[in-house]
């Protein structure tokens, strides 16, 4: 005992001389600082700064190559008046909305039929997550091939089912074609709902459900007045990073259709990429990006109100 | 081993002031618990002491070091933590050596200390498990263990038993007193649990709302509370307070109150003489209070009504309507007694305390 | 479970989930069937006579060896895994420390520099892609591997670090104090105790930064122009149409191939994965 007594004496007066380091980085504040760093300076030169260069873009006539000179609010004029951005703007709200709704009740009834107990249930589960992680891209060629006219497998399929007696031209067609892709969309973005959706009612206690089945609520009832309030908070976020997602859409279409025919499925993101990358308009393309700010930033707002109320509660 | 001083300490969260001018000495090789209810800022005062909490003003002295700036680990203490905080990756040997690697301890040094603590606390046999695969006494045990192979100047427990079922609780006190008495290391313990902290205490602090109210040896704190609080929180079932005015009836100081008319003895006449007219607060432990036949009556007994018989084994309690007021008393458990019955109880004279009304100091 | 009579569980139960996973497998399997098709019966419009839709009986791997021959895709592929595990281990780097400091360290700023972290998490590639091509090349990382592996962690140092402060702070802050009163310094305890616990989390994180990589589209077709540097997304889209023509057996092989390595490690970390998705929408 009397030696290891020592050991420890001697370590307890050796303790005062550390390094500096060492004594800077065990204040909280100095340790939080050096922590934060390389995330700091990469969101800030990879998002902070390019945030800035766009805005300043907008507000410019720069094209490849060409520097620019300020022109004020030239260029967002322009787009109010431009009826392809116009058309893009209704596309994008019909196709957010829309895909958006179909997500979430096919997200949802998918989760309630998952999270039933049935032979292969995890088998099942991770098989069906597979459209939200096979790359996109590649996913929705797929999709383009089976809408190809002449030789859509779905096009067969519906004729020998009696449904339909002529082709259709499912992305030839403008209205069809927003349809399709709006098809496409909803069929990535349901198992993302579903597996979301299906987390939170695993942390549902079945106890709940039993005792309203006991208090006579019938099925519909149960779901109603005891699963979908303690479901919202969830449905909630998943649904706004959703909207998100879709309102700024743009691999999905730019394969299947390119924003056409007619740009009946042009996007924001599209017709920025048209007009910046394609065109080479640097600055309106910035613009026509930083359209869809306003929008983002609501619902970016209306998910952090939402969240933080959550956590109060 | 080494002795702590806490000078003026206090702590202030924003608007909070959570522990509030705490002086204490604690001797080299003491036991001192710190006990009171939950916000009393016992935990908060312990963990200034480890440096886990940055120190608002005053100071915290292990040995002759003024440790404020320290970080916990320069201090050379040990912790033993409510929920065992046992490293859930690391099997119950690592879980020991770590503090001993991180202090770069040989290798072999290291391995005696763990092996000899795990003989102390009789868990040789696990040290290879992981902590999940423990119970709760053995990973108290673990916890324990983590603390003693470090060899630190101070031990400190925050709450170490309140997670053990109740009778693994008492095994481990007595363990834990056994450790003490062996090692030798000053030790400071924090608890709510009243009888740990009698048990366990060479001294006890008792705290509440950040203000030491009383420092002293168990039974010091137990025969003379300095306050109200001090006397209620300490004992169970605790003290019965009755509100009582203080009369004077041929030449004769009474305590007059709900139920109660009591003709005070002479050493506590004479004490209480001053405090004439005055309301105060009489204390009446429940040991103090037995039961009398009728007509043996004195001065010093009154009347109750039986409401509820608790029957523990080893002494029974009565609860007792007293006017329109309510008291506890311990009784043998040989005594026949029925709940509506009518008894006469005495009090023992000697063991009367009274407070004041509005400060509830000890008068 | 409340059960009812066995018709009711095929009406409710098995006929929607079965239609459920053949709408979301079937282009899976459809990918299948072309990339091994011979283009005779690949190019049979559907309203001839003969076509056999869902199965071929001539199977062929011509367009798998084309792909890998003839194409660029092999290149393609280690662009991707390349650039896919770089800016992985970026992000997670960077996500460990800023979501410790976040769940963990006291200090001003903390609350709106969390908030601000959020906000970017949310921010979509295609708001900023335009201004961003244009600091890439004022960096002269244009067309390189580089322009993408420092881009992508924009979008997974949010992710990772809001899914890691969810895991540290279920983490039990007396473990690290503890092992700083055992004589670690933050930075160690940090290292010895959070971290090893943390792995779960850590793992989640990674896996789902790596798909979202694989997956990542718009930057990779801006910043990127030469065929040799091109991911796997980009090759098989651009380079696999020339001019208007799709060779389609080749491009589903492509798409086939391509999603292989995700698929594969999916396969093996379902439950980090499913617990980075779940995780990455918790409020």
């Amino acid at each position: 005992m009397a030696v290891s007594d020592l050991v420890t004496r001697q370590a307890f007066a050796d303790a005062p001389q550390r390094g500096a380091a060492t004594r800077l980085l065990e204040d909280e504040r100095w340790l939080a600082a050096v922590l934060l760093l390389p995330t700091v300076v990469l969101l800030g030169l990879f998002i902070a700064y390019p945030f800035v260069e766009g805005v300043w873009l907008a507000v410019t006539n720069a094209t490849v190559g060409v520097p620019g000179k300020f022109v004020g609010l030239a260029n967002f004029e322009a787009l109010w008046n431009d009826s392809i951005f116009r058309t893009a703007v209704y596309n994008t709200f019909i196709y957010t909305a829309v895909a958006t709704v179909f997500k979430l009740g096919l997200g949802l009834w998918l989760a309630l039929l998952l999270n039933r107990n049935f032979r292969g249930k995890a088998f099942t589960r991770a098989f069906i997550l597979l459209p939200f992680i096979i790359p996109t891209v590649l996913s929705t060629f797929a999709w383009k091939w089976m809408f190809d006219p002449t030789f859509s497998v779905i096009n067969w399929t519906l004729f020998h089912f009696g449904l339909i007696h002529s082709r259709i031209n499912w992305l030839g067609e403008p209205d069809l074609a927003l349809i399709s892709v709006i098809i496409v969309n909803v069929w990535r973005g349901v198992p993302f709902f579903a597996i979301s959706l299906l987390a939170g009612l695993q942390t549902i206690n079945p106890e709940l459900e039993e005792a309203a089945a006991i208090d006579g609520a019938r099925a519909w009832q149960r779901f109603w007045h005891v699963t979908w309030p303690l479901l919202l908070p969830v449905t909630m976020v998943v649904m706004l990073f959703s909207i998100i997602q879709t309102f700024a859409d743009f691999q999905l279409v730019y394969v299947l259709t390119g924003g056409g025919p007619a740009n009946a499925t042009q996007l924001f993101a599209t017709y920025a990429y048209q007009i910046g990358v394609g065109t080479g308009l640097l600055s309106q393309g910035a613009a026509v990006s930083l359209a869809m700010f306003p929008f983002l930033l609501i619902v970016v707002v209306v998910q952090l109100l939402y969240i933080r109320r959550v956590e109060v509660h | 081993m080494a002795p702590v001083v806490i000078r003026n300490l206090n702590k202030k969260y924003n608007e909070v002031h959570a522990v509030k001018g705490v002086n204490l000495e604690i001797r080299d090789r003491e036991f001192v618990v710190l006990v009171g209810p939950s916000g009393c800022g016992k935990t908060t005062t312990l963990r200034m002491v480890a440096g886990l909490e940055s120190i608002t003003s005053g100071e915290v002295l292990i040995g002759d070091t003024v440790v404020n700036a320290l970080p916990p680990m320069d201090r050379d203490i040990a912790m033993v933590f409510q929920n065992y905080a046992l490293y859930p990756h690391m099997s119950v040997y690592d879980n020991m050596a770590f503090g001993l690697k991180m202090r770069r301890f040989a290798r072999a040094e290291i391995d005696r200390r763990v092996r000899h603590a795990a003989d102390i606390l009789g868990i040789e046999d696990y040290l290879s498990r992981k902590p999940r695969q423990l119970s709760g006494g053995q990973r108290q045990r673990v916890a324990l263990g983590r603390a003693i192979v470090r060899h630190p100047q101070v031990f400190l427990f925050d709450e170490p038993l309140s997670n053990l079922d109740a009778k693994l609780r008492v095994q481990m006190r007595v363990e834990l007193k056994k450790i003490h008495d062996r090692l030798g290391t000053t030790a400071i313990y924090v608890t709510h649990d009243q009888v740990e902290a009698m048990t366990l205490g060479d001294r006890v602090v008792v705290m509440k709302d950040g203000v030491v109210q009383q420092v002293g040896e168990p039974l010091d704190l137990y025969n003379a509370p300095a306050n109200r609080f001090v006397a209620g929180f300490l004992g169970s079932p605790a003290m019965n307070f009755v509100r009582v005015a203080l009369v004077e009836n041929g030449g004769m100081v009474q305590a007059v109150g709900d139920g109660v008319r009591l003709a005070l003895p002479g050493a506590t006449a004479v004490r209480l003489r001053r405090h004439l007219g005055e309301e105060v607060t009489l204390g009446v432990r429940p040991e103090d209070l037995r039961i009398v036949a009728a007509e043996a009556a004195n001065g010093l007994s009154f009347e109750a009504v039986v409401e509820v018989v608790e029957r523990l084994g080893s002494e029974i309690l009565l609860d007792l309507k007293v006017g329109a007021g309510s008291m506890v008393a311990a009784v043998e458990p040989t005594v026949q007694a029925k709940v509506r019955e009518h008894l006469r109880l005495a009090l023992n004279p000697e063991r009367l305390h009274f407070f004041d009304s509005r400060s509830e100091a000890a008068i | 479970m409340i059960e009812g009579a066995k018709w009711r569980r095929w009406v409710y139960f098995y006929i929607p989930l079965s239609a459920f996973i053949i709408w979301l497998l079937f282009p899976f399997y459809w990918m299948l069937v072309t990339s091994v098709r011979p283009d005779r019966e690949l190019y049979r419009p559907w309203m001839a006579p003969n076509y056999t839709p869902f199965w071929t009986l001539h199977p062929t791997l011509r367009h798998i060896t084309d792909l890998l021959t003839g194409t660029l895709f092999i290149r393609w592929m280690a662009n991707t895994l390349f650039i896919a595990c770089v800016a992985t281990l970026i992000s997670l780097f960077c996500g460990i420390l800023a979501g410790y400091a976040l769940s963990r360290l006291k200090f001003r700023f903390a609350g709106a520099l969390g908030t601000g972290i959020f906000i970017t998490y949310l921010v979509p590639q295609t708001l900023l892609f335009i201004p961003l091509a244009n600091i890439i090349r004022n960096f002269h990382l244009g067309d390189t591997p580089w322009a993408l592996i420092l881009t992508y962690p924009t979008f997974l140092i949010p992710f990772c670090t809001w899914l890691l402060m969810g895991y540290f702070k279920a983490i039990p802050r007396e473990l690290e104090e503890c092992a700083r009163i055992d004589g670690a310094t933050r930075w160690k305890a940090m290292l010895y105790i959070i971290m090893p616990i943390a792995v779960p989390g850590i793992l989640s994180a990674g896996i789902f930064a790596f798909t979202l990589s694989w997956n990542e589209y718009i930057y990779a077709l801006v910043f990127l122009s030469s065929a040799e540097q091109k991911t796997v997304s980009v090759g098989v889209t651009s380079e696999l149409v020339r001019g208007d023509v799709f060779y389609w057996g080749q491009l589903m092989a492509g798409a086939l191939l391509g999603s292989i390595p995700v698929a594969f490690i999916y396969s093996f970390f379902v439950e980090y994965y499913v617990a980075g998705l779940t995780g990455s929408v918790k409020g």
